[in-house]
């Protein structure tokens, strides 16, 4: 996503080069997390963090800088910025050795997919599916 | 069979250094530095675009870090660049200044692990150090602190991070000796952290499930847990793959916390799968594999397993290179000296300067700002006690190893402040109370040993609420503003500010007290030869040069004021000759005038009182003379040899230095030199005295007895020069001596 108006390579940092573009998931703008908006009860933990845009901006400026696999990284973090974290750590332990059959990788790829629209992710989880099931580092059985 | 030992062989047996373990380097088992003879040839084939053998291995036989390496690690357009090059060729320019480091970045995407690990290893410890300084992501070097203690008392854990923050730490690191106790330890650094410098980012090392739910609280800022080996086995039994890892990399990344992956030479031969490889190119395989999964940045350098590193020949070398190499791969690096290297305080600090002088982005993953018994991190190559040290090392070299002076005041004032802060914090969260001794002892004791009890039972219950209840970084921030720490909240508020814009996730991010990012991207090394890069200059040069135990010059020449009259009358021009009995005791131009002690503090009329009465003793007849051209204690003495009746001479300094000198010698030549002024009391005066008096009469004389302190001139030399400064400036050239009397 290329945002209008953006420079990955002259708009870092957001915060203070771009605060116009920066809200937070809740929709304050970066300028409104104050100590005064909490005593007013204006802010919540969840209002607290980057949104999957603010992240894949993140992407942009890591990829202006020549950083590709930092960007690919930023990317798949604005992917899971939306997703539960519990979900999130249970693909994790999915991924782990021995802990999936090449199955239950394809499935965690699909809702991925499907479910939380994460097609970088899903490409990933199939990438290690594939990886593992060469090295035998699938769930015991799962040998090719 | 018995055989006689040395003396001196028993006495190195003794040393800090022996009881370490050195050995012959052990390929077979991963235990040799670099250059390893099981190490593969570097190799790169590619078919249509596909890698097909990479550094030994053909596809088929590729390890899960062969698979990951080759769909992330490797831009294929640059490697066939670099395949033109040769090794030596690309070393060259790791040391070339006039090879931009975007250019040595660029070409290291198209390099294999071998082919990295041999081209550095092409370089001499010297160059390594100028490509590090030359290939740092950031611009000015920082560092970390380690922050724990074996009571994980909060009050003490924010005392701690208050002065870590004050010190100019930008990174504060804690773990847990109790798993359960995260949460407290985690709130107990921000608050502290951000009481002593808004900005400075924290993190709790603890598992990565209770880590991800710290951060997702806001309670931590960045995460270094993240461990990567450099074979297949060793990864698997770490409990990982490369891709699960990059995973959790981007999971932390979408919570807001900066992630550091951890590696070192070492680890793959302790955990006894090394496939028979040097410590490097396994090194080299986890960089590029961490630059692979998208890492910002790395900590590395035998970390943990520095001690085996060191126990190999070239060890600190490929410590070096292995920091070198990350710096090449565009990785933010923390560059060890956390874990305790070496029993010796000489090994120690020699392998740190490989690292120091060229300055990394954090030039210790976690300088322990306590003392090393409350390190739960287990010891700490540097800690609490060391400060002094490393403040007074970048003094002496004039770099910058990102640890700032303050004085006592100013750090006990903080550390209070912390204290109480997390005192309120407590209080307001209805958490077990942190008492007012508590308080007291985090403020000004040495230790946990010093600070009380708590119930720890309690305390572990509050830790499950935090997560229970969700407590975060915006809770901690309210119930710091309603007690009186609008300050610290804030900060508080500012770092939670800082998670929303995320501008901290970019390579070598620090945030200022002001939240300003200096990261790789917007201040990046630009270092090109001399009169670019950073340099310590200007104010931050004076920052670092004035420590608080610097001293006032004045004060060195303190009990050198003169109270009333001088202690001397001056009598007119003294002439030579002289009855052959006598002794002139000749002193120099400030003597008792503008100097009134010697450098070991004796009055100039006790030291001429004692010199004459040992002349008397001696059966011989005194003179005092003031001699006014010289303050040499050489000529002082020789001129007064040449006015002496009996030709012998006493020549005194003001600070207390002395000769027995006879006019038929070299004004250099002497019969006694007494140059251990500090050392000597009146008595040493008295048999001074005595002695010229029986060379005066022609006595067989045995020199005066004197001691010996090898550190005497390190301790007084600049005084010493003060002193002498000040009799220098009282001298009258050409002027003639003159006759004295005490007043």
């Amino acid at each position: 996503m290329r945002s209008v108006g953006f420079d990955p390579s002259s708009d870092y940092p957001l915060g203070s080069r771009r605060p116009d573009l920066v809200t937070t998931p809740g929709g304050v703008r970066l300028d409104g997390v104050t100590l005064d908006a909490l005593r007013a009860g204006r802010l919540s933990g969840e209002d607290v963090r980057a949104t999957p845009e603010t992240l894949r901006r993140q992407a942009e400026v890591a990829r202006a800088a020549g950083r590709e696999q930092l960007a690919a990284n930023f990317e798949r973090a604005a992917e899971l910025a939306a997703i539960p974290a519990e979900v999130i750590l249970d693909v994790y332990t999915a991924l782990r050795p021995h802990r999936s059959t090449a199955a239950e990788l394809e499935d965690w790829a699909e809702r991925l997919e499907r479910e939380h629209g994460a097609p970088r992710c899903a490409r990933f989880v199939r990438e290690a599916r594939a990886a593992s099931l060469e090295r035998g580092l699938l769930a015991h059985g799962q040998r090719r | 069979m018995s055989r006689q030992r040395s003396k001196r062989f028993l006495a190195r047996e003794e040393r800090e250094l022996r009881r370490e373990v050195l050995i012959a380097p052990r390929p077979d088992l991963g235990l040799v530095a670099m250059n390893g003879p099981g190490d593969p040839e570097p190799e790169l084939e590619v078919d249509r675009g596909r890698v097909v053998a990479l550094d030994g291995r053909r596809e088929r036989e590729f390890d899960v870090i062969d698979h990951f390496l080759v769909r992330h690690g490797l831009d294929l357009e640059v490697a066939a660049e670099v395949a033109a090059l040769d090794d030596l060729e690309l070393a060259r320019r790791l040391v070339d200044v006039d090879v931009p480091r975007g250019q040595l970045v660029r070409l290291s995407r198209g390099l294999t692990p071998a082919r990295l690990a041999r081209v550095v290893s092409l370089l001499d410890p010297v160059e390594m150090m100028f490509a590090l300084k030359k290939l740092r992501a950031r611009r000015r070097p920082a560092n970390q602190a380690h922050v724990t203690n074996l009571k994980e008392n909060p009050a003490l854990l924010a005392a701690d991070a208050a002065e870590a923050a004050a010190r100019g730490f930008a990174e504060v690191e804690t773990t847990v000796g109790v798993s359960r106790y995260a949460p407290l330890n985690a709130i107990a650094i921000l608050v502290g952290s951000q009481t002593g410098r808004p900005g400075v980012m924290t993190q709790c090392a603890v598992e990565e499930r209770r880590n991800l739910q710290l951060a997702i609280q806001g309670l931590v800022t960045y995460a270094e847990t993240l461990s990567v080996y450099g074979t297949e086995p060793v990864f698997v039994d770490g409990d990982d793959t490369p891709w699960s890892k990059a995973f959790l990399a981007s999971a932390y990344a979408s919570r807001g916390v900066k992630v550091r992956f951890t590696s070192g030479g070492g680890s793959e031969a302790l955990m006894g799968h090394a496939e028979g490889c040097s410590m490097l190119y396994l090194e080299a395989r986890c960089l590029s594999l961490i630059r692979a999964a998208g890492s910002q940045g790395v900590q590395n350098g035998a970390i943990s397993c520095v001690a085996l590193v060191l126990s190999v020949p070239g060890g600190v070398r490929e410590i070096l290179a292995e920091n070198l190499l990350a710096a090449w791969l565009d990785l933010e690096v923390a560059s060890g000296n956390d874990a305790i290297a070496s029993h010796s305080p000489i090994r120690r600090t020699a392998k740190l300067m490989g690292q120091f002088l060229p300055g990394t982005d954090f030039v210790t993953s976690g300088y322990s700002i306590m003392p090393r018994r409350d390190n739960t991190f287990g010891g700490g190559n540097y800690d609490a006690d060391d400060l002094d040290e490393w403040l007074t090392l970048q003094r002496d070299w004039q770099v910058d190893a990102g640890i700032e002076p303050a004085g006592e005041d100013e750090v006990v004032a903080l550390r209070e402040k912390a204290a109480r802060a997390i005192q309120a914090v407590f209080e307001g969260l209805h958490f077990p109370p942190i008492t007012d001794e508590e308080v007291a002892a985090a403020t000004f004791g040495y230790e946990s040993g010093d600070v009380p009890d708590r119930d720890r039972a309690a305390d572990v219950q509050a830790a499950d609420r935090v997560l229970a209840e969700r407590i975060g970084g915006l809770d901690v921030a309210r119930e710091l503003d309603r007690r009186g720490f609008g300050d610290v909240a804030e900060a508080v508020i500012g770092i939670q500010r800082q998670r929303v814009s995320a501008d901290y996730l970019q390579t070598s991010a620090i945030i200022g007290r002001d939240g300003t990012i200096e990261a790789a991207v917007n201040d990046p090394n630009d270092y090109t030869g001399p009169g670019s890069g950073y340099r310590l200059e200007g104010e931050r040069w004076s920052m670092l040069q004035s420590l608080p135990y610097e001293l006032d010059v004045q004060d060195l020449l303190d009990g050198q004021a003169l109270a009333g009259d001088s202690l001397v009358v001056e009598a007119g021009e003294a002439h030579a000759g002289g009855p052959e009995d006598e002794v002139v005791i000749a002193v120099g131009p400030a003597f008792g005038d503008g100097l009134v002690a010697t450098i070991g503090g004796l009055p100039h009329d006790d030291v001429l009182r004692a010199l004459l009465d040992g002349v008397r003793e001696g059966g011989a007849r005194p003179r005092l003379v003031r001699i006014r051209r010289a303050s040499d204690v050489a000529f002082i003495g020789h001129d007064g040899a040449l006015l002496s009746g009996s030709g012998v001479a006493v020549g005194l300094q003001s600070k207390g230095t002395a000769v027995i000198h006879r006019g038929d010698l070299q004004p250099l030549d002497n019969l006694e030199l007494f140059g251990m002024a500090p050392l000597y009391t009146l008595d040493s005066y008295r048999a001074i005295g005595h002695n010229a008096a029986g060379y005066a009469l022609g006595r067989s004389v045995g020199p005066v007895p004197t001691t010996l302190d090898n550190f005497a001139r390190a301790k007084v030399i600049v005084k010493t020069t003060l002193l002498h400064a000040r009799e220098t400036a009282a001298c009258v050239p050409g002027a003639p001596p003159v006759e004295l009397r005490l007043s």
